[in-house]
């Protein structure tokens, strides 16, 4: 068995007396989609935020390829080979979708001062075109994307958070504000993506069918903790989610 | 298209800039190479205000660093020639320097920030006689020599002036086609989000400062031999906020706005100075005109025409989503 | 020591009246969010008013009075209809250019339509001097300082301690909770620009005494009372007071300890070191800083 991609032992994070993250532990193998679901003001967004160096956990270790990345910021993580997507679209309004995806990974390209003197799209220029084919967006390509559609605007969103070749994307609630008939489409697009990158991903989601239907594992956080980490079919079967989180 | 449209307005612009002196004037040569030298120190302000959308009300500042630079350095016997890169030099030291409280202050609190940097500066440049010949200023600013070539005079001065202005244009067009221009749009539109593509906030955000404030000292340097003679005056924080305005009037974030902006904050006024009745109606008249700007035209004057593009598309939107429901009623 | 005291005693007039000036802006920027870089302007502009009306034989206090009643309209009512709603949508930097757009506007066409001069004010106060402990202060700086301060505190009780005050604050805390509470959230507003209009005026009736009346009085005045509400706590009333009386007694000592020259610098040097350690300001609440 490989080493994994992404370990996370006994994350904490504590507001007052709110313990958002309680305790959590799991790990995510190299190429495989982990998803994590539970009700609202389970831990999940502070879990994500820790992760992704937007806020500092109070103990814990977040491990990457075996390096301790804990207490690095999001510059450095991106640097090291993390990608992500937003909740709310995040997208550079003013700027076409092709310089969106562009600037999305121009940093990865040599230093900053030999980026002075390289041609304006830093060579990615082909790279962008390629997932703007992939993601079917190129009748919009040279638009602003401000001016897109929540939808079109999500894929572009979602096209940057992978332009730069991560090792690992975290995507925040892919689903939220899409038109449920493409759903379907947007899973169909991630399982692509996992396959012909062989990254992983980390999937914050409460479209139970997308979840159920993308992820390899999916974790379960209640109130903090982790409740159970299992395959989908797992999950379904455990009496404890059941009760608690899914219904019957 | 957007670029060819550019090169033929350069081509236009330079064979006038080129012959337009031999219709005027000395005076007006003056105040062409005065016009100039503004639109380099806007050019500089553009690209921290306009592009990288930070907050700057002190530019004077530095325009006034690179005047009493090259100024005091003429007086001690260094050559205009090296006075001039050395002005650049120190403003991008201490561009870099005011680069760093706004790392950790956000927009109106920087402004005054900047604000507070330019009233120490010229201070500084007022009460330190020694240094500065504070309220008497320093005079007999010479003009430089090239290749043995006299820039005495006002014509050849302009085109020193004419052919630094260009260079300072290409350099700052260059740097924003390259893969900077997007990283300091991207820092402008969304730090958070640029921080999370690997994106150093900080590193683009120092040097937006740095760059402007270089940009301002070369200008600095050329207005000292220009006028010859400097005082405090013209590096006050309300010469800060004018130079703020030309480059919202001109438009943020357009590459030509701070020839515009410099032409109406600049030109215009020292035009109308003597035309009777009208010359102490200009300032108030142009404060006026800054709040109706914004009212009606946010994004400054060159933003008509993508205002004028947006709304023939939405036309064009709105007729189209007309006529496909008008074919699935008829059908 | 009593040089000692007189200067912090001078100090504290000059602050109280910063303080003043403070107060208006922060209400300002608390209940719609704007910043008004004219407010230096909305103080020279009712100092001049007034000298008109006491050019055509009206006495000081009706003077002030009808002063009052034409800023509440004009620097009120037709700042906020004329400038700032139209701009509310954009955001705050077109307020914050406007108001300069505006303030040039002001002070220059003062200048070119009135006159560049500088005009005498009548003091409210009668020139007589005062021996306290061995201190000599003058009736209008105690007077300017217990004025002052008495109209802040006031201010600060009606916003405290009537139902309007409360709606104004409630305003100011959460909008959206405001309106749904059932608040005229517009007309709260109104009256916090018709506020900082009087204060404005007050300050004009207390500072032109001294500075006297001209075109760019407000130029200093205006920053001033920026730095002041920052140094305070913008998001405490209580801060614009604290903040005023801070920078107007510093000012005064590092004028006479270190040099009347580099006086300007004092309030943007306090002013650095307090956004860059405690930007809430002295008295105000850390805000968390939302992603």
């Amino acid at each position: 068995m490989s080493q994994p991609l992404l370990k996370v032992s006994d994350l904490r994070k504590s507001y007052g007396a709110i313990r958002a993250v309680d305790g959590v532990s799991f790990e995510v193998q190299p190429g495989e989609i982990f998803g994590v679901i539970g009700p609202n003001g389970s831990g999940k967004t502070t879990l994500f935020n820790s992760m992704l160096g937007q806020i500092q956990p109070d103990t814990g270790r977040i491990e990457l390829q075996g390096e301790d990345v804990t207490h690095l910021g999001p510059l450095q993580l991106n640097r090291r080979g993390v990608g992500r997507t937003f909740q709310t679209l995040q997208v550079f309004g003013k700027m076409s979708v092709r310089d969106n995806l562009i600037v999305a990974a121009q940093e990865h390209q040599g230093s900053m001062l030999r980026r002075l003197f390289m041609p304006g799209d830093s060579g990615l220029g082909a790279k962008a075109d390629a997932l703007i084919d992939q993601f079917r967006i190129r009748h919009v390509a040279d638009k602003k994307a401000g001016q897109l559609s929540y939808g079109q605007q999500k894929l572009v969103d979602i096209g940057m958070a992978f332009m730069s070749d991560p090792d690992l994307v975290l995507l925040d609630e892919p689903c939220a504000g899409v038109n449920p008939s493409l759903v379907g489409g947007l899973s169909r697009l991630l399982k692509e993506l996992n396959q012909s990158r062989r990254g992983s991903f980390v999937v914050i989601e409460h479209n139970m069918d997308f979840v159920m239907d993308l992820c390899h594992r999916i974790m379960v956080m209640v109130e903090g903790k982790v409740m159970a980490i299992g395959t989908p079919a797992e999950i379904r079967a455990n009496k404890q989610v059941l009760d608690a989180y899914l219904g019957s | 298209m957007k670029t060819r449209c550019l090169i033929l307005f350069t081509a236009i612009a330079a064979a006038a800039l080129l012959a337009a002196p031999h219709f005027l004037k000395s005076y007006g040569i003056y105040l062409l190479s005065y016009w100039l030298i503004y639109t380099i120190a806007t050019m500089g302000l553009n690209l921290t205000v306009g592009y990288a959308g930070q907050k700057s009300l002190g530019h004077a500042a530095f325009l006034g660093i690179g005047a009493y630079t090259v100024a005091i350095l003429l007086k001690a016997g260094v050559s205009f020639w090296l006075g001039l890169p050395a002005a650049a030099l120190l403003c991008f030291a201490v561009g870099l320097v005011l680069g760093f409280p706004a790392l950790r202050v956000q927009t109106i609190y920087l402004a005054f920030a900047t604000l507070g940097f330019n009233t120490a500066v010229w201070l500084l440049i007022r009460n330190e006689e020694w240094l500065t010949g504070g309220t008497f200023g320093i005079n007999n600013i010479a003009r430089p020599e090239f290749f043995g070539y006299s820039l005495e005079g006002n014509l050849a001065y302009y085109h020193l002036v004419l052919g630094i202005t260009v260079l300072m244009g290409l350099k700052l067009w260059i740097l924003l086609r390259s893969p900077w221009g997007k990283a300091f749009t991207a820092l402008r539109d969304n730090a958070i989000r640029a921080e999370s593509l690997g994106i150093s906030v900080r590193g683009y955000t120092l040097l937006s400062f740095a760059i402007g404030a270089a940009y301002a000292g070369v200008a600095g340097g050329l207005f000292a031999s220009l006028v010859q003679f400097i005082e405090p005056g013209p590096f006050t924080v309300a010469a800060s906020i004018m130079m703020y305005l030309m480059v919202v009037v001109g438009g943020p974030g357009y590459f030509l706005g701070p020839v515009l902006g410099a032409a109406v904050g600049v030109v215009l006024p020292e035009w109308l100075r003597d035309v009777p009745g009208v010359a102490n109606w200009y300032l108030p008249a142009f404060g006026a005109a800054v709040v109706v700007l914004m009212v009606w035209l946010p994004d400054g004057l060159l933003s008509i025409p993508d205002r004028l593009k947006a709304r023939r598309e939405a036309r064009e939107a709105s007729a189209a989503r007309t006529a496909a429901a008008r074919k699935e009623v008829l059908q | 020591m009593t040089d000692f005291l007189q200067l912090v005693l001078s100090g504290l007039a000059t602050g109280s009246i910063y303080a003043l000036a403070a107060l208006g802006f922060t209400l300002l920027w608390q209940a719609s969010g704007t910043i008004n870089f004219a407010q230096g302007e909305f103080v020279m502009l009712p100092a001049f008013a007034m000298l008109a009306c006491m050019s055509f034989g009206a006495p000081l206090g009706l003077a002030f009075v009808v002063t009052v009643l034409l800023a509440v309209v004009v620097l009120g009512w037709g700042f906020k209809r004329g400038v700032v709603d139209p701009l509310m949508r954009f955001g705050m930097m077109p307020i914050v250019v406007a108001t300069i757009g505006l303030s040039i506007a002001l002070r220059n066409g003062v200048r070119a339509g009135f006159s560049a001069e500088a005009h005498p004010f009548p003091s409210l106060f009668a020139d007589k001097l005062f021996n306290i402990a061995g201190v000599t202060v003058t009736l209008a700086d105690v007077g300017t300082f217990g004025l002052a301060v008495a109209i802040v505190l006031a201010t600060q009780a009606f916003l405290a301690r009537t139902v309007t005050g409360r709606a104004m604050q409630a305003v100011a805390q959460n909008t959206e909770s405001a309106q749904v509470l059932g608040i005229d959230v517009p007309r709260m507003v109104f009256y916090t620009f018709a506020i900082n209009a009087a204060l404005a005026v007050a300050a004009a009736l207390l500072v032109t005494p001294t500075y006297l009346a001209k075109f760019d009085m407000g130029e200093g005045l205006g920053t001033k009372a920026f730095f002041a509400a920052i140094i305070g706590g913008f998001n405490n009333s209580r801060g614009a007071l604290v903040g005023g009386l801070i920078v107007g007694v510093a000012e005064n000592l590092a004028s006479a300890y270190i040099s009347p020259a580099y006086k300007d610098a004092v309030a943007l040097l306090i002013f650095m070191v307090v956004i860059l350690f405690k930007p809430q300001g002295l008295l105000g609440r850390k805000e968390e800083r939302k992603v």
